[in-house]
């Protein structure tokens, strides 16, 4: 297992770095600590997948370097990186038993036969693959298929990571949990590298311990699920994560004041950095409907029934909100007070976090 | 409730119905007919049973000739599969070059027939032609119209210049659907490139290589035009086979007759020969 | 036009794919076809279109038969789960194409493609190929030729399954306002509760080939007529643990607690217990039954966190709001009020809802 450091890592397809915006990755610096489960969460063509084939070594990045444990792999090829990787689509050796396409990754490094079979058989039991060890790897269902295929990372003692690509895509909705619980029990147990790219928030937030968020070839955000959805530090993270979305208020900061359409809040001690453009980030959940005035009134548009909860349009001033209502707490009609739930209201500058309303 | 439909699209199929008989079925019934007759002169035939299929069965003539084209065409097989499929694993898969790759590979495919018997009977003379001076050049004695060995090594290159492109195009089409995370999967895995021909490469073109095994096996052994081209069946009857020993007994000879009944053997040889290779391959893509 | 479904079936080969279907479908409304994959949401689909015919039953526009109307001449759309457009015309061709077939004027052509790629927000993209437009651009570009044909029946099959997460999101919300506007029949499948909800309209939940509720998709979701529907129209699906009433007790695997008062008079025995999963609660209340137990997982969706967890010897799952790391293998605690429990006879059919719930307005 190891530690994957990324440092100023550029990517251009052509492999011309001088005009920014055309580039896949623009300088990205993280580092992953052995061990963990991380995610890379983002919007098709964002960069993740010229991310994950630069630490698999199937892509060579323009620039920049990348280290496993300190050292220094950027020009290794795959095999050279003690890599694993599952595909979205299942990848298997169709003519290969199962047992013989989990020892396929240790015959090709020669491994003496007793070993390859006591590794085979440790791998086939936690994947609960056992039963099916005879079979022809062709004939299985996706969610077993994608098993054989973590199988196949899994076997080598050596692995210093293993890359996952929208893993669950094929996998019908009623077996995903118990691929998902595999996999977490999986990591709890071999305390793996994992890196799990993927578009969907949900594939993300469940499965990871830090979510990476890319877009445009930048990182936005690396931080665990909780800190992305309470605290995003730029407001595509605050608009991709939740159902749904943040709400943001074009707002105004004057005389220790956060001014808006519709409304103003105490802002004291809020530093921000002079002409930048202000919003304040509100969770859909973070809005509920006060029994007091408060300053803020907003008009009922529309509401929205989802089950156990209800989804409210609000006018605002000129701004429309979205409010997350659990079904038991009333929602009056008309034009009623709202209250912001301090800790949650985010100021943004320039898209960037820059606090909270709590000090005031 | 059954009724009212739209049913007119089928009117559409008529014109495919009429080519069809007049194609297929109409001549084939005249061979029929005349498979069962013997025939004298205008308006002057007995019928005759299964006699012309009797004796066709017992002449030395056709039995030689049956099996030197079962020899031949499983000698086509076994040069041109292999050779086809080495050939596309070299061709570039993307780009300019792939393209060009694919243009000079195909060439030979859009020669005909029967230029390519010529082309190749002016090429292989041992006196004129390049590639027969070469050969001799190197001490062998070459000459395909004296030597069977000889003429059997030309008919075999030349049929494998002008066919091996096919085998070759769909190798490589079927090469070009393998999804890349299948080499990529190899490479992570550490497997040699024999070992991803053997486990990746192979398997997934067991679709394409039945076509092409098939395509090359009807063809080879309906093969006519360029033996008579460039050896007439010869030296001797070396390289008589089917469709020539055929249409020297029914053009030749003028024996309708038995000519008829060896034709209708032929076809149903064809048709058993692709049903068996076809269940076998299919049996074992499905295992 | 009003379109009715009586007793219709469909075999094929001797498989069931549809069975004793009874629907009036109403112009100007939509309806949501719900069910799982295989539940024979497409066959349906397919028999209102006319691709195919019912084995049995009848089917009839304003009273007239529908068998005997050929395909071409009914006036039908259908959007596909793929988004199939023509690839060589443009978006501006593509939305024309159903109405050349009727031999518009090209003034009137051009204004209604126009208006009709603004409604879709396609209208700056006029020139551009399919092959040039995202995912989500495409399929409402296939949504806009549906729309321009100005069908009297509009059908959709799972059009947003192979979108991503937030595009879903907003497309929804996108066609509930162009459906809002019409006066033509729509008719949505879809495998997600989450959707039924989110569209409105009447919900039809289909199982194996047949009507299991229909209704609006709130009243399904509170007041499911079976256990099936029950836990087939959530997500995460309701907990239903096997139980047992008696006279003065309610034995939920390990747990034994008083009868609840919502529980009819005189019944008792073995049943089904219901509980919706964001009823089980993080903060104790009095009176609540506690379920203690070992955490399986964690989901998070959306802005919640499914928890399943284990407890008095059964597995249950927890709908709980916002985003929470919870580790396999800790320990979970969750709180119920007995009122909150539904009841399920042996054979699924629902016996008492819970005593609380429906939507509180001020």
């Amino acid at each position: 297992m190891a530690e994957i450091t990324i440092s100023a890592l550029c990517h251009s397809y052509d492999g011309d770095l001088s005009d920014r915006s055309r580039l896949a990755l623009k300088g990205i610096d993280h580092v992953w600590l052995d061990g963990g489960a991380y995610a890379l969460l983002g919007p098709s063509g964002g960069g993740k997948s010229s991310m994950l084939n630069i630490i698999s070594g199937l892509v060579r990045p323009t620039a920049g370097r990348i280290l496993f444990d300190g050292r220094e792999v950027t020009d290794l090829r795959p095999e050279e990186r003690n890599i694993a990787q599952v595909f979205q689509f299942p990848v298997l050796y169709d003519t290969m038993s199962v047992a013989e396409n989990l020892a396929f990754p240790l015959r090709n490094r020669r491994l003496p036969a007793p070993l390859i079979a006591r590794r085979v058989a440790e791998v086939a039991e936690m994947l609960d693959l056992g039963p099916l060890l005879k079979r022809r790897a062709a004939g299985l269902g996706a969610a077993d298929k994608q098993k054989i295929s973590l199988g196949r990372g899994l076997v080598r003692e050596d692995v210093a990571a293993i890359l996952f690509d929208e893993p669950l895509t094929v996998i019908d909705p009623q077996v995903k949990f118990e691929l998902r619980r595999k996999l977490k029990l999986v990591h709890e147990t071999l305390k793996l590298t994992l890196v799990y790219v993927t578009h969907d928030q949900n594939e993300a937030l469940t499965f990871a311990d830090e979510v990476v968020v890319m877009s445009h070839g930048e990182l936005l955000q690396a931080g665990t699920p909780e800190a992305l959805y309470e605290r995003p530090s730029h407001s595509f993270v605050g608009r991709f994560i939740g159902s749904p979305g943040m709400n943001f208020l074009p707002c105004a900061l004057e005389g220790g004041e956060i001014r808006f359409d519709g409304g103003r809040l105490p802002a004291r001690g809020l530093a921000v950095p002079g002409r930048a453009k202000l919003a304040l980030g509100l969770r859909p959940q973070a809005i509920r409907p006060a029994a007091a005035p408060t300053g803020i009134e907003a008009d009922l548009i529309e509401v929205e029934e989802r089950g156990s909860y209800r989804i409210v349009d609000l006018a605002l001033g000129a701004n429309r909100i979205k409010m997350r209502l659990p079904e038991d707490i009333p929602l009056p009609a008309g034009r009623f007070p709202l209250a912001f739930n301090l800790s949650s209201t985010l100021v943004y500058a320039d898209d960037q976090l820059v606090g909270d309303l709590t000090h005031a | 409730m059954h009724k009212l439909e739209d049913n007119r699209a089928w009117f559409l199929v008529i014109p495919v119905f009429v080519l069809v008989a007049f194609n297929a079925v109409v001549p084939l019934m005249t061979v029929v007919n005349y498979s069962v007759q013997d025939i004298f002169g205008p308006g002057q035939r007995a019928f005759v049973g299964v006699e012309w299929f009797r004796e066709m069965l017992r002449d030395p003539t056709v039995q030689s000739a049956f099996l030197r084209q079962i020899l031949f065409s499983l000698l086509v097989l076994a040069m041109q599969i292999p050779l086809g499929v080495g050939v596309a694993l070299l061709l570039p898969r993307s780009g300019w070059k792939s393209s060009l790759a694919i243009i000079l590979v195909a060439i030979p495919l859009l020669v005909p027939f029967n230029v390519v018997g010529t082309i190749w009977q002016v090429y292989a003379r041992p006196e004129i032609g390049l590639f027969g001076r070469l050969i001799n050049a190197t001490g062998i004695d070459y000459n395909y119209t004296a030597s069977p060995l000889a003429a059997w090594v030309t008919l075999l290159l030349m049929d494998a210049w002008h066919w091996a492109p096919l085998v070759i195009l769909l190798a490589f089409a079927g090469l070009c659907s393998i999804p890349e995370p299948y080499y990529q999967a190899a490479r992570i895995d550490g497997a040699s490139r024999a070992a991803v021909f053997r486990f990746i490469e192979l398997p997934k073109l067991r679709g394409v290589l039945t076509i092409a095994v098939l395509l090359r096996f009807m063809d080879s052994f309906m093969i006519y035009t360029e033996p008579f081209v460039v050896t007439g069946g010869g030296p001797g009857s070396s390289t008589t086979f089917l469709s020539i020993r055929l249409v020297n007994m029914a053009v030749g000879q003028f024996d309708l007759g038995p000519a008829a009944a060896f034709s209708l053997m032929y076809f149903l040889v064809i048709l058993l020969f692709s049903y068996v290779f076809y269940t076998i391959m299919k049996l074992n893509n499905a295992r | 036009m009003t379109i009715r479904l009586e007793n219709v079936g469909r075999r094929v080969d001797g498989a069931m794919h549809l069975s004793g279907i009874d629907l009036v479908l109403e112009p100007g409304r939509l309806y949501v076809l719900f069910g799982r994959t295989h539940a024979g949401k497409t066959s349906l689909l397919r028999v209102l279109a006319g691709l195919d015919r019912p084995s049995e039953g009848r089917m009839t526009e304003n009273g007239a038969d529908l068998a005997a109307v050929p395909v071409p001449s009914r006036n039908v759309a259908f959007v596909y789960q793929q988004f199939v457009n023509y690839p060589s015309f443009s978006v501006g061709e593509n939305i024309a194409a159903p109405l050349r077939r009727r031999g518009l004027s090209a003034e009137e052509i051009s204004r209604r493609v126009t208006d009709v790629a603004r409604r879709v927000q396609l209208e700056s993209f006029l020139d551009r190929l399919p092959g040039q437009l995202s995912g989500g651009q495409q399929q409402r570009l296939a949504i806009a030729r549906a729309l321009a044909r100005e069908a009297s029946l509009m059908l959709f099959d799972e059009p947003l399954v192979n979108l991503d997460y937030k595009l879903r999101e907003g497309l929804r919300e996108e066609l509930r306002g162009l459906f809002r506007q019409g006066r033509q029949i729509v008719v949505y499948a879809t495998t997600e509760p989450e959707e039924a909800l989110q569209m409105g309209g009447t919900t039809i939940v289909l199982h194996e080939g047949r009507v299991v509720q229909q209704g609006p998709a709130q009243e399904i979701y509170r007041k499911p007529q079976s256990a099936l529907v029950a836990s087939i129209f959530s997500e995460p699906p309701m907990n239903l643990v096997p139980a047992r009433i008696e006279a003065d007790r309610l034995r939920i695997g390990t747990l034994s607690i008083p009868r609840p008062a919502h529980i009819p008079a005189g019944l008792q025995g073995e049943c089904r217990i219901g509980l919706q999963p964001h009823r089980v609660r993080h903060a104790e209340s009095p009176g609540a039954i506690r379920l203690e137990g070992e955490m399986l997982l964690a989901e998070v969706d959306g802005s919640s966190t499914f928890a399943h967890f284990t407890a008095a010897g059964h597995p249950w799952v927890a709908r709980i709001e916002g985003v929470h790391a919870l580790h396999p293998g800790t320990a979970f605690a969750g709180h119920v009020d007995p009122r909150d429990l539904y009841v399920f006879a042996a054979d699924g059919a629902l016996v008492a809802p819970a005593a609380t719930g429906g939507p509180v307005h001020g």
